[in-house]
C-alpha cells in the first residue's frame, strides 16, 4: 500500500477548487485516459490580468493525482503570474508533505497542466506579452517516450529539478520509459549528457563508436549482442519476442513473434523499433527485413 | 480492530481460520522436533505432516504420494514448469495464456531468454481462451501446457480437463495453477489427465508460506530444490510443520464447507453485482459470467480510477478490495488480464475486484452497496471524462 501523508489524504478526500471555470483566461489539459491520469486546469485572471484570481480543476487519476491538482490550485490562487511561473513540481510535493517516489509524476502532471494553461493565456492574451512558450517539435519538444508522449524537454526538466540519476527515477517522475521500455536507452543518454557521466562508464563503451567502420565479423557480433541484450528483452517485456534469422551484408533478417499488446501507440511497428535500435547501437547502414512465418 | 474491517479481498489472501490456528500452534510451541529425527519426541511432527497430506489429497481427489508440500504457489508453479522441461529434453516449447498469474508468466518470459519457445493463448473480451487455437499450438515439441484453473482477477474458470487431454494427445505434460480454485470449487483429480496442480495455503484460510504441488503418479519429475531427502526426495528443506498442519486443517474445513459455501458466496456476489449495476451508472462486469468462481466479482466504473475508489472505500467503511488499475501496483501498466481482454481504457483503470470468503456476511454487501454510489458520483464529479 502507499504511504500517503495526511495532507495528501486530506486533499484527496476534500479536494479544493473542483470544477470548470466557464470564462477562464487559460485552460490547460494534460495526460489522457490511456495513461491512467489526466488533468484539466482552469485559470481566471484578476481584472488587471496581473494576478491569478480563480483556479479550478478536474482530474482523472489516483489519490495523489487528485491531491496534487488540489494542492496546485491552492498554491496558484492569488499569485502573480511571475510568482506562479517560478513554481516547480517539487513545490507541490513539499506542500503535500511529500509524495511516494513512484507517485512524483502526479506532481509533474500538475506543473504540466499549469504550463499548458499559461500557454493558453499567452494565446488568448497576446497583449500581455508574457515571456516564453515556444514549442520546437524537432528539438527538445521531440517525443522520446511514445507510450506516454513525454518530450525530451520534459525529461530534462524532471532530471534537473529533482536531481535524478537513473532511468528508473525518470520513470517514477514522469512515466517516460514505463510502457514498452523502448526509449530507456535514450533516457539513459539524456541522463548521461546532463549528469556529465563519461560514456566510458556504460558497458556500451566497449563497442566501437557508432559510425566507426566495422569488419563483417564485428558487425555480426554486435548485431547478435544488441539483439540478445537490448531487443529481445525489450520485446519480451510485452510478451513479444524476435528471432535473429540471418545477416546478409547490411540487411538483418528477423522473425517477429507475439505483439506489443500494452503499448498504446502500437502503430509504430515492431520492425521500425528493431531497426532503429540496431542503427543506433550498431550501424546506421543497417536495414531490417521481416521474415514471415 | 480487525472486526471493523470489511474484508472482501479474499483472492489476495484470506484470514487464518481459528481452527487452523489451533491446529498449527502445537508445532510452534511444544512439538518443535525435526520430523526427520529418530526419537519419539519428533513423532507428533512427522505424524502431523502425514495427516495433513491425507486431508489435502482428499480435498483434490489425489492419493497421498501425489502431494508435495512447498513454500507457496509460486514455488509449486516453478517446480512444475522446470520439471517438465528437465524431464523432456527433446521438447522445447511451452503453451500458456496471456492471463496467467505472474508466477507462471514471468517464469515463461525468463525461459524465453534461454531459448524456450513460449506461445501465449489470447483471450476474448470475456477473458475466454479458444480451444481450437490451443489445439493448433500444441505439437510434438511441446513439453508443457500450463493454464490456470481460475483467474485471480476476473474469476474465470478455464477448461483445464479438456486442455490436459489435448496436451496428452501430443505427448506433452499439463500443469494448472489452481491457487484460486482449490477450496472454492470441487476438484477431483483422480483419473484426470492433469499432471501437475499448484495450490497455496493462504488462499484457503491457512497462513502464508505454505503451498503444495500435486504431481500425478508416475509422471517424470525433477526436484526444484535439491538437498535433503524431505518429501521423498522431491523437495528439499526441513518441513514447515506448523504450516503443513495448518494447510491440512484448512483443506479439511474447505471440504466440509465446500458445497454450502459455493451457494453462500455466489449469493453474496450476485447480490453485490446486481446492486452495483443498478445503483452505479456506466458500470460493467468483467469476465465470463457463465464460468466464474462463485466468490469473485470484477466490475469497472468508467471514467474514474481504481486507486481513488479503493481509498474512498476504505475511508467510508474500512472496506478492503483491490483494483487492476496501474496506480495501485506501482507499475505504470494496468492489469495485463484486462488489457488482454481488450477492455476500453476508460473502463480499465476503474476496475475493482471484490472477492468473498465464508466469513463475509450480508451486512458486508449492504455496506458496500450503501457507500459505492456516492463514491462513484463524487469521483466522477472530479473527472474531466464522461460528461456530456
Amino acid at each position: 500500500m502507499w504511504n500517503y501523508s495526511e495532507k495528501v489524504m486530506d486533499h484527496f478526500l476534500n479536494p479544493r477548487n473542483v470544477g470548470e471555470i466557464v470564462a477562464a483566461d487559460g485552460v490547460g489539459e494534460v495526460g489522457n485516459i490511456v495513461c491512467g491520469d489526466a488533468m484539466k486546469l482552469y485559470i481566471k485572471l484578476s481584472a488587471d490580468k496581473q494576478h491569478i484570481d480563480q483556479v479550478g480543476f478536474q482530474t482523472f487519476g489516483c489519490a495523489s493525482a487528485i491531491a496534487s491538482a488540489s494542492a496546485l490550485t491552492e498554491m496558484l490562487r492569488g499569485k502573480s503570474l511571475a510568482e506562479a511561473a517560478a513554481l516547480t513540481n517539487q513545490d507541490i510535493a513539499h506542500y503535500l508533505g511529500e509524495l511516494p517516489e513512484e507517485k512524483m509524476h502526479c506532481s509533474v502532471m500538475g506543473m504540466e497542466a499549469f504550463q499548458a494553461a499559461m500557454h493558453d493565456i499567452r494565446k488568448k492574451h497576446p497583449e500581455l506579452n508574457l515571456p516564453g512558450g515556444e514549442n520546437d517539435l524537432t528539438g527538445e519538444d521531440r517525443i522520446v517516450c511514445q507510450c506516454f508522449s513525454i518530450s525530451e524537454r520534459k525529461i530534462k526538466e524532471v532530471v534537473q529539478q529533482n536531481h535524478l540519476t537513473t532511468v528508473e527515477h525518470v520513470t517514477h517522475y514522469c512515466k517516460a520509459g514505463g510502457g514498452c521500455g523502448g526509449c530507456k536507452g535514450e533516457i539513459q543518454s539524456i541522463l548521461d549528457k546532463l549528469n556529465g557521466s563519461a560514456a566510458a562508464a556504460s558497458p556500451a563503451a566497449a563497442r566501437p563508436a557508432p559510425g566507426a567502420p566495422l569488419t563483417n565479423l564485428q558487425k555480426m557480433k554486435l548485431v547478435q549482442e544488441t539483439f540478445d541484450e537490448v531487443i529481445r528483452p525489450g520485446l519480451m517485456k510485452d510478451g513479444g519476442d524476435a528471432e535473429l534469422v540471418d545477416i546478409d551484408g547490411d540487411t538483418v533478417y528477423v522473425r517477429l513473434q507475439g505483439r506489443c499488446a500494452s503499448c498504446p501507440s502500437a502503430t509504430q511497428t515492431l520492425k521500425h523499433w528493431v531497426e532503429a535500435k540496431l542503427r543506433e547501437l550498431v550501424s546506421t547502414a543497417l536495414a531490417v527485413e521481416e521474415v514471415k512465418g | 480492530m480487525t472486526n471493523e474491517i470489511v474484508y472482501v479481498d479474499n483472492n489476495a489472501t484470506t484470514c487464518v481460520a481459528p481452527e487452523v490456528f489451533a491446529a498449527m500452534q502445537p508445532f510452534l510451541t511444544e512439538y518443535y522436533g525435526n520430523p526427520s529425527s529418530v526419537y519419539p519426541f519428533s513423532g507428533p511432527a512427522a505424524k502431523a505432516i502425514e495427516q495433513a497430506r491425507v486431508s489435502l489429497a482428499a480435498l483434490v481427489g489425489a492419493t497421498t504420494e501425489e502431494i508435495i508440500f512447498t513454500s507457496c504457489g509460486s514455488e509449486s508453479d516453478s517446480t512444475a514448469i522446470m520439471s517438465a522441461l528437465a524431464t523432456q529434453a527433446g521438447r522445447r516449447k511451452i503453451l500458456t495464456t496471456m492471463v496467467e498469474h505472474p508466477a507462471v508468466l514471468n517464469v515463461c518470459r525468463n525461459l524465453q531468454k534461454q531459448g524456450i519457445h513460449v506461445d501465449y493463448l489470447r483471450v476474448d473480451s470475456q477473458g475466454r481462451i479458444d480451444l481450437d487455437e490451443a489445439r493448433a499450438l500444441i505439437s510434438s515439441d511441446t513439453a508443457l501446457v500450463t493454464v490456470m484453473f481460475a483467474n485471480n482477477e476476473i474469476g474465470n474458470l478455464y477448461p483445464v480437463w479438456e486442455l490436459a487431454e489435448m496436451a496428452h494427445a501430443k505427448g506433452a505434460l499439463f500443469h494448472t495453477d489452481a491457487v484460486q480454485a482449490v477450496g472454492k470449487i470441487p476438484i477431483n483429480l483422480s483419473g484426470s489427465a492433469i499432471d501437475f496442480l499448484s495450490l497455496s495455503g493462504h488462499k484457503l484460510h491457512a497462513p502464508k508460506g505454505i503451498g503444495a504441488l500435486y504431481r500425478r503418479r508416475f509422471v517424470p519429475f525433477a526436484p526444484f530444490l535439491a538437498g535433503g531427502h524431505q518429501e521423498h526426495g522431491q523437495r528439499a528443506g526441513t518441513e514447515n510443520v506448523a504450516g503443513i498442519a495448518a494447510l491440512g486443517k484448512a483443506a479439511e474445513l474447505a471440504q466440509q464447507h465446500l458445497a454450502a459455501e459455493a451457494v453462500q458466496l455466489a449469493a453474496l456476489r450476485d447480490r453485490l453485482q446486481a446492486g452495483l449495476l443498478a445503483s452505479c451508472p456506466d458500470a460493467m462486469v468483467n469476465g465470463d459470467l457463465q464460468h466464474r468462481l462463485p466468490n469473485t466479482l470484477n466490475i469497472c466504473f468508467k471514467y474514474i480510477e481504481g486507486e481513488a475508489i479503493l481509498l474512498r472505500l476504505y475511508q467510508a467503511g474500512k472496506i478492503c478490495a483491490s483494483s487492476g488499475s496501474a496506480c495501485t501496483t506501482g507499475s505504470l501498466e494496468p492489469s495485463h488480464v484486462l488489457r488482454a481482454m481488450g477492455l476500453d481504457y476508460q473502463a480499465l483503470h476503474g476496475s475493482i475486484r471484490f472477492s468473498f470468503s465464508r466469513y463475509n456476511t450480508d451486512q458486508d454487501v449492504e455496506l458496500i452497496l450503501a457507500v459505492m454510489p456516492g463514491i462513484v458520483k463524487a469521483l466522477r464529479e472530479l473527472s474531466p471524462f464522461g460528461r456530456n
